[in-house]
């Protein structure tokens, strides 16, 4: 039994995920837009269904027996979370719609405590629901953003980040893996440097926790957002993780129902963590559905997962290597994932158009992180996502289609 | 030849390729045979706005019929949009309000498009419609 989870069987992953058989046109599909969202598994589809088969329900106010099974599962999936990221109570764990509300949250209600001067950090690798957000504090409250630089290779310069940090910083938010590079932030380190200033520590782990194991209280850090669909999870879900001090320091969000401890028209109180930050009917099936998907990634042996994941990157940048005209963006010493990448001459749109013929699913353009794109000087790139399901088969199938497109093209 | 004509001739040169990727071959042949734009008229005012790569359209009256150049910074979107011209052009500006474009259906050209660049055909088609009613009195 050790030895079957000590290796990794690509062939018996993939086989749980039903939409990968289908073909596009004659192509088979290749999926390898998994920075965008990945599949599902089938135990994530069956948990959808039996949840409207079964125990469809309003929670955490009902009486009877369906609302009390729906809310079991909600709650439960809330905890196979806090497990998963080794948050110290299921509290900790918020459900949110995703990513970029998460960090709409943290900025609204942090935000709340924002004097004119006070200092926001990000970095030049940000995600642009991990720039705006903040933006809204520099425009309302004055607030001043501050940006870590990268160097070419898609790395921040933390001796940089070190002079940025002051008494003046509030709060840093930075990505754990860049959706555009690649690159993975030492983000223990940078939370670290923060703590020093006094400073709060939001990370951005939509691209990494569906790679490797995250730890929270190993990071330390004081917030963590992500999103359930690129997690092997439905969308329109996902979760803030905060700690349990600074959350209950934190003022709420939204207002509603579900948030409150007792409402009169002169005065409200709020409720409890984690409650107090989740205002309305949550998405019930999409956080039950999330809870399955840790659940099931969670008995994967990650560290495996890792290792398999960096092969294939290995691999298809040798491969991609050999194509004539090829540029590499992000070419970081630690990497996730990611392969972002133009050809001399050629628009991404046109190869993202013709793999896309040949059955294989890219990304093209700027993946919301203009920034980096103006950095390079580029508008867009072609960006090829690996996830634990691909194969090196799905490397070849892409570098052939590719070298078509090319032929096509030039 | 009429539009119709045109159209007729254009749903019968993709008949002849019966996998998506020689179809594809052949629009990039026919961004070879794009009337181009002056460069001077590369501006601004007429970039086509919808589409994900850059393409510019111009239209001049001629003789009393409509008459298209244009430039994309992407290679397939300049087959597509020297496709649109090769119907359109030369035409009245009556009858490029009111075609209707069955073509594109027919030869499945709108399915085939990702939800991006089918918005881009739209907005192609658009702009040149846009184009033949600014001439049409003039």
């Amino acid at each position: 039994m050790k030895i079957r989870e000590m290796t990794f069987e690509v062939d018996k992953i993939r086989a749980q995920f039903p939409i990968l058989k289908q073909t596009i046109g004659k192509y088979p599909l290749v999926y390898l837009d998994n920075g965008a969202t990945t599949q599902k598994p089938q135990v994530v589809i069956d948990a959808i269904t039996a949840y409207y088969t079964t125990q469809n329900s309003n929670i955490h106010r009902g009486v009877h027996t369906l609302s009390q099974n729906a809310t079991v599962a909600y709650e439960e999936a809330r905890v196979n979370i806090q497990k998963h990221i080794n948050a110290s109570k299921s509290l900790e764990c918020i459900f949110t719609k995703g990513t970029t509300d998460g960090v709409n949250l943290v900025a609204h209600s942090i935000g709340k405590t924002i004097q004119e001067g006070d200092e926001i950090i990000i970095s030049a690798l940000e995600h642009h629901s991990n720039i705006v957000p903040w933006q809204f504090l520099v425009e309302e409250k004055g607030a001043i953003l501050k940006i870590i630089p990268m160097n070419h290779k898609g790395e921040l310069d933390l001796n940089v980040y070190h002079e940025l940090l002051s008494n003046k910083t509030k709060i840093v938010s930075v990505t754990h893996v860049s959706n555009a590079l690649g690159t993975i932030n030492p983000i223990k380190e940078m939370v670290s440097m923060a703590h020093k200033v006094g400073a709060l520590f939001l990370v951005d782990a939509a691209q990494s926790l569906q790679h490797f194991s995250v730890d929270v209280q190993d990071l330390d850090c004081d917030f963590m957002v992500f999103s359930g669909h690129k997690l092997f999870a439905p969308t329109g879900v996902g979760i803030l993780y905060g700690k349990e001090k600074v959350l209950n320091e934190l003022p709420p969000y939204q207002g509603g129902g579900d948030m409150i401890k007792k409402v009169t028209f002169e005065k409200t109180t709020y409720n409890e963590l984690p409650h107090k930050f989740e205002a309305g009917t949550p998405n019930i099936v999409g956080g039950i559905g999330l809870g399955v998907a840790i659940k099931w990634l969670s008995e994967l042996n990650l560290t495996e997962v890792q290792k398999y994941e960096n092969e294939l990157l290995d691999y298809a940048t040798s491969e991609i290597g050999k194509i004539e005209g090829v540029k590499l963006y992000g070419t970081a010493e630690r990497k996730s994932g990611i392969l972002s990448f133009l050809i001399d001459g050629l628009h991404p749109y046109d190869v993202g158009t013709l793999l896309n013929q040949q059955g294989v699913a890219v990304r093209t353009g700027h993946h919301c992180t203009q920034p980096i794109m103006d950095y390079y000087k580029i508008p867009g790139t072609i960006r090829v996502s690996f996830s634990l399901y691909n194969t090196m088969a799905d490397v070849d199938a892409f570098i052939k289609a590719l070298r078509r497109a090319v032929n096509m093209l030039k | 030849m009429n539009l119709v004509e045109k159209e007729n001739e254009i749903i019968e040169d993709f008949a002849i390729y019966d996998d998506w990727m020689e179809k594809y071959e052949y629009i990039i042949e026919l961004g070879k045979d794009l009337p181009k734009i002056e460069d001077k008229f590369k501006i601004k005012d007429n970039i086509i706005v919808g589409c994900q790569s850059q393409v510019w359209l111009h239209a001049e009256k001629v003789d009393g019929l409509i008459q298209y150049t244009a430039d994309a910074d992407a290679i397939i979107a300049k087959g597509i949009i020297s496709l649109l011209i090769q119907a359109l052009s030369n035409e009245t500006a009556e009858t490029i309000i009111d075609a209707k474009l069955d073509f594109i259906k027919e030869i499945g050209l709108q399915e085939h498009l990702s939800p991006t660049r089918s918005n881009g055909l739209v907005a192609m088609v658009k702009k040149m419609k846009i184009y033949a009613l600014a001439l049409k009195n003039k």
